[in-house]
């Protein structure tokens, strides 16, 4: 086909009758006389036929006079939110890589409220076109300032001409994307005349031809007129376009890299929903999945409420975790509860463990009946808090006062010195959990040895772990004998 | 079918991806992180894809556009991002598109803190954004619940071409207790209204804007509609020792766990209470709420939640007068306890 008989001819891409447009002239759009709209709609129906991608493309349409580009897009379409429309290309373009998606903006929609979109959708080099039509207005809400008005230029909201001073400087969308790695093909191209729709022909052919072929995204700014807007006629326009805009807005070419990048090759990974419980991780991580291989004594009827404290890095979570984990297995209710957040990062850390015959209330523990402490400052933030007759256990390695509290049992237990003395400090913890199931006595110690390597998966401590618990047992066994001798 | 333990953040992802989501767009924010991260590790081990966006609002409309392609999308946040989503919310909700948003709530207004509480009850339940819409409201109470609500709210999703919302709170979704997962979902609902960028569904159009007040208006009768068959269909709800129940303790998530606690304590003290937890905020149980108000024995009801008695007002709505309402409320990150719960229902009982 000639290029005569495209300019004459509609668009496949476009409706026949734009039914979608209510009011009954199906026929003609809803763009003023001299608009610009018109002509880059043409152009970019025109490159998806001739590419034959009109059943792949999805038009996202954004809030701006283009709101209603769905009206003649025979395309899949999308309207958007206000600037929205490149995150909600991103959206759709990775649900469905094997899609054209053309994000179609103006200069309010793209270059103000929707500023952070496009320059994030640009750097992550998504699979999409988006096609800037910059009128320095704003048009559907009736000619207020844009991110682009020029400098001097009146609009409603700028009577008296755009001032930097308070407003700024028009902002250049094509030079600030051209910075950007990720972008393929960024070009500013104005429809003035003749020349310029053919220049402008050429660069939208090119932005789609880009995203055809896989190479990632493009963008082309299109000056153009809004004689409504601007309150002067479509002639007068086409020369502002060129004496004014253009000097401010310099048309070129400002960035493509099209044939240097390679086409993105969008594998696709399918997986058997079968293999779905060993990829998430959840018959791997589960204790039970072993259940009935080493008995369990009966559930007792109990409610214990354990606070763990101490520096971060020595373990504290885990300790709690590795207990959490270990009652399960013994049948009981569990939860587990860390302190989270900036809390975390002062150095200390803390969590709650709670296990139970029947179901647990709140996970949080106010008042335990164990304390675990392996710092002075969680001695001192928990000793109080203690409910009569309970029992703190403390690393009196580190902590070098006792508990004052005289209504419970306490228990001292140089937990790193003895870690350090079978080679790893980091396995205090687990001569607490020794020193802790001796003490309370409703956990299975051949149980607990089978199962600390089946949490900590670390291969290096598996063995120290286990050693450090049996030190653990060991310490508080000796303890007691001297407490009955 | 084994038990893990696990953090109700972690359930969720699992529970979603069991689900059959295959798209994950989210932006971090403590307490709801661990989401997102969990997502970033399991979304692509399963072939799906995981986003972290450059805002709560980009987030948002990245699931917008998902949602519009027809697959199942997710997005998790806490108070303050769940606020900025809020235009995104409306124009899911206005084109009718199915998508889950997971809500672990934390201390506000403003920045507040990042300890637990309810206060985005009215946002969520109530609207927050613009317009004439509502989410389905589902309020998990455990880690479990966590990824079982999250698999009940992809498929009332797509079943009602609805966004749904799991409401939780910084407890739930930080603490871990067992959880059982079931075997993944492998059949979906057809969608023919998605955008599959092929020639049979070009011609569907997903939108929120109709300039005709009088085609709007249908459509938001229509949206009205299904609001109505929700409300006929997805109530969802547990009670708990209330068969001779003579004051009803009302809770959701995290505080339902200490309610159900009081009530065993103040059974044990020979007290009458019993609790009704809704477990769908939107629907909200209002029959089974009339239903033991029309009984003689009931004397009142007494509201608990981490907030300043939000669902309060729906209570009062649907009992409309016809009973006492009590309310005790904690708020900034405090969490009842179960101590302060009992005291509270005996100074009522007293002053009543």
């Amino acid at each position: 086909m000639s290029v005569s008989s495209k300019i004459l001819q509609k668009s496949e891409s476009f409706y026949n009758a734009y039914e979608r447009k209510q009011g009954g002239d199906p026929i003609s759009t809803h763009y003023c006389p001299g608009c610009g709209h018109g002509i880059v709609h043409k152009l970019i129906a025109e490159a998806l036929d001739d590419f034959g991608v009109q059943d792949k493309g999805i038009l996202i349409s954004p809030v701006g006079c283009s709101v209603f580009a769905y009206y003649y897009f025979d395309v899949g379409n999308i309207q958007a939110a206000h600037g929205r429309a490149p995150a909600v290309g991103t959206g759709y373009s990775r649900a469905n890589p094997d899609s054209i998606v053309i994000c179609y903006q103006g200069d309010g929609d793209l270059a103000a409220i929707g500023a952070n979109e496009i320059i994030q959708a640009a750097n992550r080099g998504e699979k999409m076109t988006v096609i800037f039509v910059n009128n320095a207005i704003y048009g559907m809400t009736g000619g207020q300032m844009a991110p682009t008005t020029l400098i001097a230029q009146r609009t409603t909201t700028t009577p008296l001409g755009r001032n930097a001073e308070n407003e700024g400087y028009p902002l250049r969308m094509s030079e600030i994307i051209s910075t950007l790695e990720a972008p393929v093909y960024v070009a500013r191209t104005k429809i003035s005349d003749t020349k310029s729709i053919n220049a402008t022909r050429k660069a939208i052919r090119k932005a789609i031809k880009a995203q055809v072929d896989g190479r990632g995204f493009s963008f082309v700014e299109i000056l153009s007129a809004c004689p409504t807007g601007w309150k002067m006629s479509p002639r007068e326009s086409e020369v502002w376009i060129e004496e004014i805009m253009a000097k401010y807005f310099n048309p070129g070419i400002y960035k493509d890299t099209i044939d240097t990048r390679q086409p993105k090759i969008q594998q696709k990974l399918i997986v058997d929903p079968k293999d779905y419980h060993e990829l998430l991780d959840i018959s791997t991580a589960s204790l039970s999945s072993l259940e009935g291989v080493l008995p369990v004594p009966p559930v007792q009827e109990m409610i214990e409420e354990i606070k763990i404290a101490g520096f971060g890095g020595q373990g504290v979570l885990s300790l709690g975790y590795v207990m959490a984990n270990i009652a399960m297995g013994h049948n009981y209710e569990v939860s587990w509860l860390p302190s989270y957040g900036p809390e975390m990062r002062g150095g200390t850390a803390n969590c709650s463990v709670k296990v139970s015959h029947k179901r647990i209330g709140a996970p949080v523990v106010a008042h335990p009946t164990t304390l675990i402490a392996l710092n002075k400052p969680s001695m001192a933030k928990f000793e109080n808090e203690i409910t009569s007759n309970g029992i703190i256990i403390y690393d009196n390695s580190l902590i070098d006062t006792a508990p004052q509290r005289k209504d419970v049992q306490v228990y001292a237990v140089p937990a790193t010195e003895l870690a350090d003395k079978i080679g790893s400090t980091k396995s205090a913890n687990m001569v607490m959990l020794g020193a802790y199931a001796a003490l309370r006595g409703y956990l299975d110690t051949a149980y607990i040895e089978w199962a600390i390597p089946q949490i900590i998966k670390k291969k290096k401590l598996q063995e120290l772990n286990i050693q450090a618990f049996k030190t653990g047992m060991e310490h508080i066994k000796e303890l007691l004998k001297k407490c009955v001798n | 079918m084994s038990k893990v333990l696990i953090k109700g953040n972690e359930a969720v992802v699992r529970g979603a991806i069991l689900a059959g989501c295959r798209n994950y767009f989210g932006y971090p924010i403590t307490p709801a992180s661990e989401i997102a991260e969990t997502a970033a590790l399991y979304f692509p081990r399963v072939g799906g894809g995981f986003l972290q966006a450059e805002s709560e609002i980009g987030a948002i409309n990245m699931v917008y556009g998902a949602a519009a392609a027809g697959v199942r999308v997710m997005t998790a946040s806490s108070s303050p991002g769940i606020s900025l989503k809020m235009e995104g919310i409306s124009y899911i909700a206005g084109a009718e598109l199915p998508c889950v948003i997971i809500d672990i709530m934390r201390g506000g207004p403003g920045l507040g803190n990042i300890a637990p509480e309810q206060g985005d009850y009215n946002q969520i339940v109530k609207g927050g954004g613009h317009g004439n819409y509502k989410l389905i409201v589902l309020a998990p109470n455990s880690a479990q619940e966590m990824s079982d609500l999250t698999m009940l709210a992809f498929e009332l999703a797509d079943k009602y071409r609805n966004p749904a919302v799991v409401l939780a709170d910084g407890y739930i979704g930080q603490m871990m207790e067992p959880v059982k997962f079931p075997q993944p979902v492998t059949s979906f609902p057809e969608k023919d209204w998605a955008l599959k960028a092929t020639r049979e569904t070009r011609d569907n159009l997903v939108t929120s804007i109709d300039l005709d007040p009088d085609l709007l208006e249908k459509h938001n009768e229509k949206l009205q509609k299904k609001y109505a068959i929700i409300e006929e269909n997805e109530v969802r709800f547990e009670e708990y020792r209330l068969d001779d129940a003579e004051i009803i303790l009302m809770a959701f998530g995290i505080v339902s766990r200490l309610v159900q606690g009081a009530v065993d304590e103040l059974r044990a003290l020979g007290i009458k209470v019993g609790m009704l937890r809704p477990i769908t905020l939107f629907p909200f149980p209002k029959k089974q709420i009339q239903e033991y108000a029309a009984k003689s024995s009931v004397k009142y009801f007494h509201i608990f939640e981490m907030n300043n008695g939000q669902m309060l007002d729906d209570v009062r709505l649907v009992l409309n007068g016809s009973k006492p309402v009590k309310f005790y409320g904690r708020m900034g990150g405090n969490v009842h306890s179960v101590k302060e719960i009992i005291e509270q229902v005996m100074k009522e009982m007293r002053e009543l």
